[in-house]
């Protein structure tokens, strides 16, 4: 009886509700594809360019997600997490620690700042509720001021920091940070089959101790996990024997994976976790859902050998390891969002008092998001310049905020929601806007040193559209629920 | 059950900052009984459920004096989680909701069910996944013992007031161990089929066994439903009666009860009020003011009276002097001194010299951080270009005539304070109120109308106030129709009172008619009046 009013609905007004509802994307679809053809580059310059920004810039986005759903709005204080991470990455290049190994110290060393500052900064916010967005905005600044100071002047000035190749004076770190001898690529350079067995040794290790521990109450979730269990120790010496076979094993163990292998073994393992997910954990799935997987693997393999997009796809190779994080980040987000914590969060971000009248401590709840995002942020910097493998000592993290709330609220999230998808979408398009707005402006003015000026009026105007049509959508919504007529829900079977 | 009584509160006290607002009040509910706590505005029903239920308000203010007992245990609640694990909820008047949320997640709120991770078993219990199978089960069966048929996935954002409130309900009833529920004035947000499906369900959650307390000023709810009632009044205890020895008009009249004193003095009064001199006429008038709705007024303003308008809170009366001045969508006509007046525009009541003095007085009557004096003129310089002066094509802020003007004011009315140039927050209620009447007299006005004269306001101001209202009408011969959930005050200056019950006049009497009247009108018996009388 309730869902009559939904089922009315015809099908033109869902497609107008879908069309407004998703206005922001649209208007930045709109302006990519202008652009684009305004530019007169070729597709896989771009694409190419577009993911290699998407591999950098996608872990500070996925950063947002937390504190946005905990009402703290857009944290434009990750510029601290961003410090961290720096601060950690001046050390272990001076200590002379390279590769992998000297990723994983950076990650020690910027985890426990990150969590100060966040602590710090989760307090701070606690004491301008309502205005955490401008506070943090403000504290960025701030930060970025104690942060050149201590750049500038303490290393080597006070704290006794002894290193010719990165002071300048005596005391001061250089201008430009050279990272080529010591941790760029190192995550990157990682290859898909090491990936591969991390992934499966941290299932296996992660099923036994939730066996050991007794965790799994019924004998189903107990026969899940053994499940998991034994098919990731079978995909584990699958490994070895695919690495034996010479054409897999030039396609899946160097340090970079083609798109378009990548794409149908995702499709492969997509079509596969269903069927899984049917069949083996005996879970309500649709058949409809599984007859759609099959036709997006079938569609996407299919268009991947078409050539016009197959020349694409094969020109462009990406990190595995980093993808990998990246989906590691967004399974983070929608599993911390799925336990007690994540749902006190929403609470919070929903309505303080209600959550403070049910119990729920929401200056506590507000820190440890605000924990989270720093932490979060510190990881994405550094896999932001792992990768760019040279960065501006002084100023690197001084835009790290603004970008990436550019980016996500191009991808439809507004200051009170996000998710992963609008994190995913918005870094795709903001970037795509990024690489060839200034070249379709060179086109038309025929000026390239206009680029760095394009990029800058992107970023501020990204922002303050996406607001506004946000606060459009709002509008409209309010009306809405005041006409929402109360006669039809009387009928129903109370 | 051990005890008789599943609480009992006895000889509770209570005071805020000297003022006693309870004294001595006992209340006795048994199990599975509906026990109803009635009294007017300001009788103490509310602080005493603020009591029962640890609130904070009540602690920051120096506790309470009295025992309360819990199943014949003394206990000490001093806070709403103290309340909970004694077994008393409470459905609050303002929901405690989340609209983006479901049902199940709301009624899950803060309680919600989880299974341990590997992480929780490391890292704290904060991690551990939701069980979101049983908390849908959970509260499938809580909405169906309440019979609330819809989907537990529905969000709540969406619905009516009424299924809110019945979620709030279902989210009292599943948690475990509840002894008492408590209802604070349910019925007042309702519409009258969701009032009767609320009252039905109480006794179906009663028949379980749990006791229910039900605040409210609806007689005839009262006698509906409730097996026994307490009835305050002023802070006091008055009776605990079976609702089987009782009628309404009994009840009405217990509530009010007898008030000798007089707020104002006897003034000379030379009127000569002409009955058929109708200056504001009412017809079937509607205006959609949330918790103030008003559903059908019809009313003729006599010019040269004062005019009350009473009744309890949340019947309508403050949505009346609302919708004429547009604050509030209305609809039905007004017709004003021969000229019907246009509620869509906003400022046209006060072009038409209609002056309305709000019941909220620091949120929409006063500019809290500006001076006296730019408080008095303000509305005059935009509404009727006073103190102005006129260069042409430019105006220009009189000071000094605006300083003088204010002077007069706070001569005039007595205002206490060191200045016009004095910002009007650090003033007190009742010179804050003042001011507010000397805007209002600055403007040109035909008829005044004032809503809540004297809240907040201690005694010795409000004696002042009202009878600044009653010279104003007998020397200027103005029009005031004054609205007031103070029986009292009203009786003291009106000549008229219509009594608002429902949205709807239930009532126009005399000052000096019987209590038992004015109860049984408040409560929404239409009874006789002054229509015929005096005026």
């Amino acid at each position: 009886m309730k869902n009559n009013a939904e089922t009315k609905i015809s099908f033109g007004s869902y497609v107008k509700n879908a069309l407004f509802n998703n206005k922001v994307i649209i208007l930045f679809i709109v302006l990519c594809v202008a652009c684009i053809m305004t530019a007169n580059t070729s597709m896989s310059y771009i694409a190419s360019e577009v993911f290699s920004r998407f591999g950098r810039n996608a872990c500070l986005v996925l950063a947002l997600i937390i504190p946005c759903l905990a009402g703290l709005g857009m944290n434009f204080g990750i510029v601290v997490g961003a410090i961290a991470a720096q601060i950690a990455i001046f050390f272990v290049v001076h200590w002379g620690f390279t590769g992998i190994g000297g990723f994983l110290l950076c990650t020690l060393l910027s985890t426990p700042m990150a969590l100060l500052f966040g602590w710090l900064l989760g307090i701070l916010y606690n004491k301008t509720k309502g205005s955490e967005m401008v506070t943090g905005l403000i504290l960025g600044f701030f930060a970025d001021g104690v942060y050149r100071l201590f750049t500038l002047y303490i290393i080597g000035g006070v704290i006794p920091y002894d290193d010719p190749n990165l002071l300048d004076r005596g005391f001061g770190l250089r201008n430009a940070f050279d990272l080529s001898d010591s941790i760029k690529y190192s995550l990157d350079d990682i290859s898909f089959v090491t990936v591969f067995r991390i992934l499966m040794i941290f299932i296996i290790v992660l099923q036994l101790v939730s066996l050991v521990m007794g965790v799994k109450k019924t004998a189903e979730a107990r026969r899940e996990s053994l499940i998991k269990l034994v098919s990731s120790a079978v995909g584990l010496v699958l490994s070895f024997v695919l690495m034996a076979v010479p054409g897999v094993a030039s396609m899946i163990g160097g340090t970079r994976i083609i798109l378009s292998d990548t794409l149908r073994i995702a499709m492969i393992v997509y079509v596969i976790s269903v069927l899984v997910k049917k069949f083996v954990f005996r879970k309500d799935v649709k058949g409809e859902d599984m007859i759609k997987a099959v036709v997006i693997a079938a569609l996407v393999i299919g268009l991947s050998y078409v050539p016009a997009i197959r020349n694409i796809l094969r020109s462009i190779s990406i990190s595995a390891c980093t993808y990998a994080v990246i989906c590691l980040f967004c399974f983070f987000n929608n599993w911390i969002l799925d336990t007690k914590l994540g749902q006190d969060m929403r609470t919070v971000g929903q309505n303080r008092i209600v959550a403070g009248s049910a119990g729920i401590n929401v200056d506590r709840i507000r820190i440890i998001a605000t924990c989270i995002s720093t932490v979060l942020a510190a990881w994405g910097q550094m896999i932001y310049l792992q990768n760019l493998g040279t960065f501006n000592t002084v100023q690197q993290q001084s835009n790290v905020g603004l970008y990436a709330v550019a980016a996500i609220l191009v991808g439809g999230a507004s200051v009170q929601k996000a998710n992963n998808k609008q994190a995913i979408i918005g870094v795709v398009l903001f970037h795509t806007l990024f690489v060839v707005a200034p070249l379709a402006a060179t086109q038309i003015i025929g000026d390239s040193a206009i680029s760095e000026y394009i990029r800058m009026f992107i970023c501020y105007g990204v922002i303050a559209v996406s607001l506004a049509m946000h606060a459009w959508k709002k509008k409209d919504v309010a009306v809405k629920g005041a006409q929402a007529p109360i006669s039809n829900v009387e009928a129903g079977e109370l | 059950m051990s005890a008789e009584y599943v609480v009992k509160m006895q000889n509770i006290s209570k005071e805020f900052s000297g003022n006693r607002v309870l004294k001595d009040v006992s209340l006795a509910v048994k199990p599975g009984e509906i026990h109803a706590l009635m009294g007017e505005n300001g009788a103490g029903k509310s602080t005493l459920m603020n009591i029962l239920f640890g609130m904070p308000a009540i602690w920051n203010t120096g506790g309470y004096e009295g025992s309360i007992e819990i199943d014949g245990q003394e206990v000490k609640i001093d806070s709403p989680q103290k309340a909970m694990e004694c077994g008393i909820g409470m459905v609050h008047q303002e929901f405690m909701l989340i609209p983006g949320f479901t049902a199940t997640e709301n009624i899950k709120l803060g309680r919600e069910d989880t299974v341990p991770t590997v992480a929780s078993r490391l890292l704290g219990r904060s991690l551990e996944e939701l069980d979101r199978k049983k908390m849908a089960s959970d509260a499938r069966k809580a909405m169906d013992t309440i019979g609330l048929g819809i989907d537990e996935n529905t969000k709540v954002g969406g619905l009516p007031v009424g299924y809110m409130q019945f979620i709030e309900i279902a989210r009292e009833i599943d948690k475990t161990g509840m002894k008492l529920l408590i209802f604070d004035e349910p019925t007042a947000v309702l519409t009258e089929s969701e009032a009767e499906r609320l009252l039905r369900t109480m006794k179906v959650i009663a028949s379980q066994g749990i006791a229910i307390i039900f605040i409210t000023h609806r007689i005839d709810e009262v006698i509906e439903v409730a097996d026994s009632m307490t009835i305050l009044r002023d802070g006091t205890f008055i009776d605990r009666i079976e609702t089987k020895d009782t009628t309404a008009a009994r009840i009405a009249e217990l509530m009010i009860g007898r008030k000798v004193e007089k707020l104002v003095d006897e003034t000379e009064d030379h009127r000569e009020l002409n009955k058929d001199d109708v200056i504001l006429k009412l017809r079937d008038y509607r205006v959609d003011m949330p918790g103030e709705t008003v559903r059908g007024v019809d009313l003729d303003v006599i010019r040269g009276e004062i005019l009350g308008i009473g009744g309890l809170a949340g019947q309508g009366k403050i949505g009346i002097p609302n919708g004429i001045l547009g604050l509030y969508d209305s609809s039905g006509t007004i017709v004003f001194d021969g000229e019907s007046i246009d509620t869509k525009k906003l400022g046209d009541a006060l072009k038409k010299q209609i002056v309305f003095v709000s019941e909220d007085r620091r949120g929409v009557g006063l500019l809290l951080e500006e001076s006296i004096e730019q408080n008095i003129v303000f509305t005059a310089t935009q509404v009727e270009n006073k103190f102005l002066k006129n260069y042409g094509f430019i105006k220009q802020y009189d000071h000094a005539a605006a300083k003088k003007h204010a002077e007069d004011m706070i001569r005039d009315l007595d205002i206490r304070c060191v200045g016009p140039e004095q910002p009007v927050g650090s003033l007190s209620g009742g010179n804050q109120q003042k001011v507010c009447l000397a805007r209002a007299l600055t403007l040109n006005s035909k008829l005044l109308i004032v809503s809540e004269p004297t809240r907040g306001i201690d005694i010795g101001a409000k004696k002042l106030v009202l009878e600044l209202l009653v010279k104003l009408n007998r020397e200027r011969g103005l029009t005031i129709i004054v609205v007031s959930s103070e029986l009292n005050e009203l009786r003291s200056l009106s000549d008229r009172i219509a009594i608002v019950s429902d949205g709807r006049v239930s009532g126009i009497l005399r000052p000096d008619d019987s209590d038992a009247d004015f109860g049984l009108a408040m409560s929404g018996v239409k009874v006789g009046g002054a229509d015929d009388g005096k005026a």
